[in-house]
C-alpha cells in the first residue's frame, strides 16, 4: 500500500515538473520596468554608485531589516544553547 | 595553539584582514561589497586567530558578553537609521542633499566619492558591526565549548 501511494505521489511529481518545465516562459519574458528605473534613477535617487547597495539598503531596506533579525536570531540561539548546555553537564 | 610559525604569521596578517574587511565596509556604497560581505571578512580573520591561537587564548581579549553588546549597537544604528526617515517613509533615505554623506554623484560611470550615499553607508557600518561581532560570538563560542571550557557568564 505504501509503495503504491510513493510511486503514485512519485509519477504526479514528476508528471507535474516536466508539463511546467515545458510551460516556461522564455528568458525575461515578462518584461519588468523595475530594472531599467533602478539602473536610470538609483544614483540620482539615493545617491550611492553601488546600485546593488541602492536596492538593499534603501529600495528594498524591510528586506534587509528582515535578514539582520534573522542573524540577530541565530545568533542568540546560538549564544543561549551553547551556555545552557555546559550548565545542564556541570549539575550531572 | 599551532607552531610559533604559524601564530608569528597571523599575526601579522590580522591587520591587513582587519583593514581589508573596513575598506570593504565603508566602500559599499562604491565598489562591490557591503556590510555583510565585510563583516564575514572580519570575522573570518577572528576565525584565523582562534586557530592559531587556540580559544582559550582568545577568550582573554575577547569575551562574548561585549561581542553581544557590539551586534545589539549595530543592529539599533541599522533600526534607528530606519527610522530616522520615519518623517516621510520608514527606510527614506533622508540625508540625500545634505553635507553629511550627501553628494550625489553624476548619472553614468564616475570615479565614485565615499562621501556620497545617504543612509546607505551608515547602516552598511552598523550592519558590519552587526555580522563581524554576531559571527565571531558564534564561532568563539562554539570553540570554547568544542574544547570543553567555561564560556563567560
Amino acid at each position: 500500500m505504501r509503495q503504491i501511494v510513493a510511486w503514485f505521489v512519485l509519477i504526479t511529481l514528476v508528471a507535474f515538473l516536466i508539463t511546467s518545465a515545458l510551460l516556461l516562459h522564455p528568458f525575461g519574458y515578462p518584461p519588468s520596468a523595475m530594472d531599467d528605473y533602478m539602473i536610470a534613477r538609483s544614483q540620482a535617487e539615493t545617491a550611492s554608485n553601488n546600485v546593488v547597495a541602492a536596492v538593499v539598503f534603501d529600495y528594498r531596506g524591510l528586506d534587509t531589516l528582515g535578514e539582520a533579525t534573522v542573524l540577530f536570531t541565530a545568533v542568540t540561539g546560538v549564544l543561549l544553547l551553547f551556555r545552557s548546555l555546559k550548565k545542564r553537564e556541570k549539575k550531572t | 595553539m599551532l607552531s610559533k610559525i604559524v601564530r608569528t604569521i597571523s599575526d601579522q596578517l590580522i591587520l591587513f584582514i582587519l583593514i581589508y574587511g573596513l575598506y570593504i565596509i565603508i566602500h559599499g556604497h562604491v565598489t562591490p561589497g557591503g556590510g555583510f560581505q565585510g563583516g564575514a571578512v572580519i570575522a573570518s580573520g577572528v576565525v584565523m586567530m582562534i586557530v592559531a591561537f587556540g580559544s582559550g587564548e582568545i577568550k582573554k581579549s575577547l569575551r562574548e558578553r561585549h561581542l553581544s553588546v557590539v551586534e545589539s549597537s549595530g543592529a539599533l544604528i541599522f533600526i534607528g537609521m530606519a527610522f530616522a526617515g520615519m518623517g516621510t517613509l520608514f527606510f527614506y533615505n533622508f540625508l540625500v542633499g545634505t553635507p553629511v554623506f550627501g553628494g550625489i554623484p553624476p548619472t553614468g560611470p564616475n570615479p565614485g566619492d565615499v562621501w556620497t550615499g545617504g543612509v546607505i553607508p551608515l547602516m552598511n557600518f552598523g550592519v558590519g558591526l552587526k555580522v563581524s561581532a554576531g559571527l565571531s560570538a558564534v564561532i568563539l563560542a562554539m570553540a570554547l565549548f568544542s574544547r570543553g571550557e567555561e564560556t563567560e557568564e
